[in-house]
């Protein structure tokens, strides 16, 4: 576990010069190109399709009202308060708003420089949070052993049924609010990690490119089959799989969290991790990690030693779905007999833009029946850590797509973030659906090895 | 805490009585460019009741009230007198009646013209006025700016659709105008007071509105011209061969180029002007009327003419309409959209007169619009941080309503005088058309507390 130094570091790194709660000027947004800020036109376009605003109608809940404070904090109008704190951490960073701007906006820019001011200032801080930060953001994602040294712990947790009898004795009501709501959001750990399933470098056959894997922080832990179903089925595309054993988390969770300074050492990183000149393409399969890593060319954009390199990073970067429909889905010969629908990741078809490809992948499995999922691109409320941080609008959110899960009569949700994956188990748990939930990728392989087993 | 919220908040409670300076700030604007101010309190009713004890506590206090709905406005009608109540209406969105019979619809004032549309559209019917803003804009705010859309030049504006109110006036009383009866002479037509009155002579509750049979059938054509003089001629023509198409939209040559530079739609950027044409009614007439049509536009010079087979090529063709504003929204980081409108006839000559106008301050100034009912969208695209640059905007502005106002034209076909128009009305309407309007002003709230400095001091 983390050593006395080790926690001294990351609290160093997380904590602020400021004395808890006091309010203050801007770094960040001020620092902000302002005709990023300025883009905005305060339409209203984005209004009705902010889940936060759909709930309460107050502007304040909304993109444009957000927007209209983080400019008055710009300018110098406006203290970075607690009150503004609380609002962007109310912000799912769901980026709904960005499809609907017609202006085009860049929200999420903005949105991780307001979060990161709101840090820097310490309006939010208390003596727990600070801790809960530093354990986490300043600990746990940023090395990965210790992130597998807790996954191992989690596991033996769960797999020894001390969970189960915990759950059992509802011994979890003893827990605090908030880490009850934890304690049923944990994601259910794998046995074996990515580098156990997968070999660093893995040839096809009809070798055709050459590719790298980023297996992930959360998705290395609990979702490690989705990994090991992702180099299959890129195998089974022609694609050489390449997975550096020292991969580091990608730093969205830190962007996404006001912590930008570690977001950047983290991209360092993994830049350093991956030989980029002799990859065709890296490849992901978490949307929220996804369009983090395509941004790695504007993050680092002022750091002399890494900017061409990120911007090249960004241009090679693909979401799975997008990668095989730009080199074309060999359909598999086997078919799946079952109904399928499929739950948007608001950073896959917000945050990419990347809609149709998830679909078509779906779509070159024989036998499968793809069903629409009403309000399929409506985010389910999971949106990073914000099923803890916010667990009343979360659990509103996730009521409703449920809602909407049930009118389709699938037996398979599929989603393609491992955060929408645990926050729909979740939802199930509740409900009475009978249903399954996986990556679509992982259907996907599921029909290729049926395939080379019927021979 | 704020006195006037204090006591608010004893009608409304805490949650629906709002003062705090990170919600103030989120109030302070709507959809014009470079306008701000700040009000005292924003307050969200739910019902007519509570709207008028807010009225009362208004009048008593002599406090301004600035109505506002989702904030979508494009002349600042619902921007904040400084130190005012914010009456804001969007909880006020029950649906109350949708009469199948009578084929009208009975909604709050908060209610989502989009909701309005979505329900006629389930019922088989429509509600024509259609709004850029319509997925969040609220009916009362269209009926209070009398808002228009694509559809105006076939099936009119938002006045045209209501056909009764309930309003809340400066005193606190309750007044409902109008009924489900397509005839009704009894009295002043007072309903068409209101609106468009932009929240000046009281506050709208209550919106009855008419709906009406859908059509069965719509077909699209796409006309690209060398000349603005030849698209605004088969315009011309089109009418004058008594077809009343439900769309006729073009974008000049500055909006195809942001267009095509934004969404690569292949456009071609030698044209000078886009006709997007539609024509909706019965199949039958509707298929002679599009081929009649591209007849048309192909002897007044069209470069092309292409009519949508399907309903997708359909949507293919209004794709560059569609984009037009965002894509302008997008070259610099402050959009103005004007509504100058002129008489059809005028129209080319308008345009003409935008571009060089536009030439002559050196701003930049896309122009699309509603060809078939004259109200054109100069749009300019510039930067309000730049005072040498706004000051160049604000006489092109000048000179370009100038020009619509001795074509016989107006200085805003739908989107309201507000405080943006404000100094242009004088000219545009004349003294005696002023003075009736403060009169009728004075008549309906004596100490101006609705909406105060709006349409004219």
């Amino acid at each position: 576990m983390a050593t006395q130094e080790e926690l001294h570091q990351a609290a160093l790194k997380i904590g602020r010069a400021n004395p808890v709660g006091r309010q203050g000027a801007s770094k960040y947004l001020r620092r902000l190109d302002y005709s990023v800020l300025q883009q905005c036109i305060h339409c209203g376009m984005c209004l009705p399709t902010c889940p936060t605003y759909d709930e309460t109608k107050l502007e304040r809940n909304s993109p444009r009202g957000r927007i209209a404070l983080m400019r008055r904090i710009a300018d110098g109008q406006l203290e970075v308060t607690r009150a503004f704190g609380q609002e962007l951490y109310f912000c799912l960073g769901c980026l709904t708003c960005e499809t609907a701007c017609p202006a085009g906006v860049r929200y999420g820019e903005m949105f991780e420089h307001a979060r990161a001011d709101i840090e820097q200032v310490g309006v939010l801080r208390n003596p727990v949070r600070d801790l809960v930060r530093a354990l986490t953001l300043g600990w746990m994602f940023t090395r990965p052993q210790a992130l597998r040294t807790v996954g191992r712990l989690v596991w033996l947790y769960q797999a020894s049924g001390v969970e189960f009898l915990v759950r059992q004795l509802k011994l979890t009501r003893l827990l605090p609010t908030r880490l009850r709501a934890l304690e049923a959001l944990t994601p259910r750990v794998q046995q074996h990690f990515s580098d156990a399933l997968i070999r660093p470098v893995e040839t096809p056959a009809n070798q055709k490119y050459r590719v790298g894997l980023l297996t992930g922080c959360v998705q290395d832990l609990a979702f490690s089959h989705v990994n090991r179903d992702t180099a299959d089925v890129l195998l089974a595309n022609g694609c050489e799989v390449v997975s550096p054993r020292a991969q580091f988390c990608c730093g969205s969770i830190h962007a996404h969290n006001g912590e930008l300074e570690l977001a950047k050492q983290m991209a360092r990183r993994n830049l350093d991790a991956f030989d980029l000149e002799r990859l065709d393409a890296v490849i992901t399969n978490a949307a929220g990690c996804g369009t983090h890593l395509k941004n790695y060319g504007h993050l680092l954009q002022d750091d002399p030693a890494f900017a061409v390199r990120a911007l090249k990073w960004s241009a090679k970067v693909r979401d799975i779905h997008e990668w095989l429909a730009e080199i074309g889905i060999r359909a598999p010969a086997a078919s799946i007999r079952q109904t399928v629908t499929y739950h948007e990741a608001c950073h896959l078809c917000h945050g990419q833009k990347i809609t149709r490809q998830p679909r078509q992948v779906l779509q070159a499995i024989p036998g499968l029946e793809l069903v629409e999922l009403p309000e399929s691109a409506w985010c389910c409320g999971s949106a990073g850590i914000y099923n803890i941080t916010q667990p009343e609008m979360s659990q509103k959110l996730l009521r409703r797509k449920m809602a909407n899960i049930a009118t389709t009569a699938a037996q398979v949700v599929t989603s393609a973030n491992p955060g929408c994956s645990v926050q729909l188990q979740a939802g199930l748990g509740e409900s009475n659906l009978k249903l399954k939930i996986a990556h679509p990728i992982s259907l996907l392989a599921q029909a290729y090895r049926k395939s080379e087993a019927q021979g | 805490m704020h006195k006037i919220a204090a006591e608010l908040t004893r009608t409304l409670g805490s949650e629906r009585v709002l003062w705090e300076r990170e919600h103030l700030a989120t109030y302070g604007f709507d959809g014009t460019a470079a306008l701000y101010a700040e009000a005292g309190c924003v307050v969200l009713p739910k019902t007519t009741a509570e709207v008028t004890q807010v009225v009362r506590y208004a009048a008593e206090h002599k406090i301004p009230v600035v109505t506002r709905g989702s904030g979508t406005g494009l002349s600042g009608g619902s921007v904040p007198v400084p130190g005012c109540i914010v009456l804001c209406s969007v909880l006020m969105d029950r649906v109350l009646e949708l009469d199948q019979k009578n084929l009208t619809i009975h909604v709050e004032s908060g209610v989502v013209t989009q909701k309005v549309a979505e329900l006629a559209d389930v019922a088989g019917l429509l509600y024509p006025p259609d709004p850029g803003s319509m997925k969040i804009s609220t009916i009362g705010g269209n009926v209070a700016e009398n808002s228009g859309g694509l559809r105006g030049l076939k099936y009119g504006v938002t006045r045209d659709y209501v056909m009764g109110l309930e309003v809340v006036l400066a005193n606190g009383e309750t007044v409902a105008f109008g009924n489900k009866c397509v005839k009704d002479v009894a009295g002043y037509s007072m309903k068409d007071v209101f609106i468009g009155s932009e929240g000046t002579l009281g506050i709208i509750t209550k919106v009855l509105l008419q709906l009406v049979p859908q059509p069965r059938a719509k077909k699209t054509l796409l006309a690209t011209f060398s000349q603005m003089d030849a698209a605004a001629e088969t315009v011309s023509a089109i009418i004058a061969a008594k077809i009343i198409p439900c769309t006729l939209e073009f974008l000049d040559r500055i909006t195809m180029k942001c267009v095509e530079e934004y969404a690569h739609l292949g456009l071609p950027l030698n044209a000078e002007a886009i006709l997007l044409m539609e024509t909706d009614g019965h199949p039958v007439v509707v298929e002679e009327e599009a081929q009649q049509m591209a007849e048309i536009a192909r002897n007044h010079g069209a470069m092309a003419v292409q009519l949508a087979e399907s309903a997708e090529e359909s949507i293919r063709l209004t794709t560059a309409r569609r984009m037009a504003f965002s894509a302008l929204a997008r070259v610099s980081p402050t959009t103005i959209l004007e509504d100058a409108t002129v008489p059809r006839s005028e129209l080319a000559n308008m345009i003409r007169f935008i571009q060089q106008t536009a030439a002559k301050y050196e701003v930049t100034v896309g122009t699309f619009g509603h060809m078939g009912d004259g109200n054109l969208h100069p749009t300019f695209l510039t930067n309000e941080k730049n005072a040498a640059e706004m000051a160049r905007v604000e006489k092109a502005m000048e000179e370009i309503f100038d020009q619509a106002v001795s074509l016989g034209g107006t200085i805003t076909g739908e989107h309201g005088v507000g405080l943006a128009k404000k100094r242009f009305l004088p000219k545009a309407i004349g003294d005696a058309s002023l003075g009736l309007m403060r009169q009728l002003k004075r008549t309906l709230d004596p100490d101006n507390i609705l909406n105060p400095g709006k349409i004219f001091d």
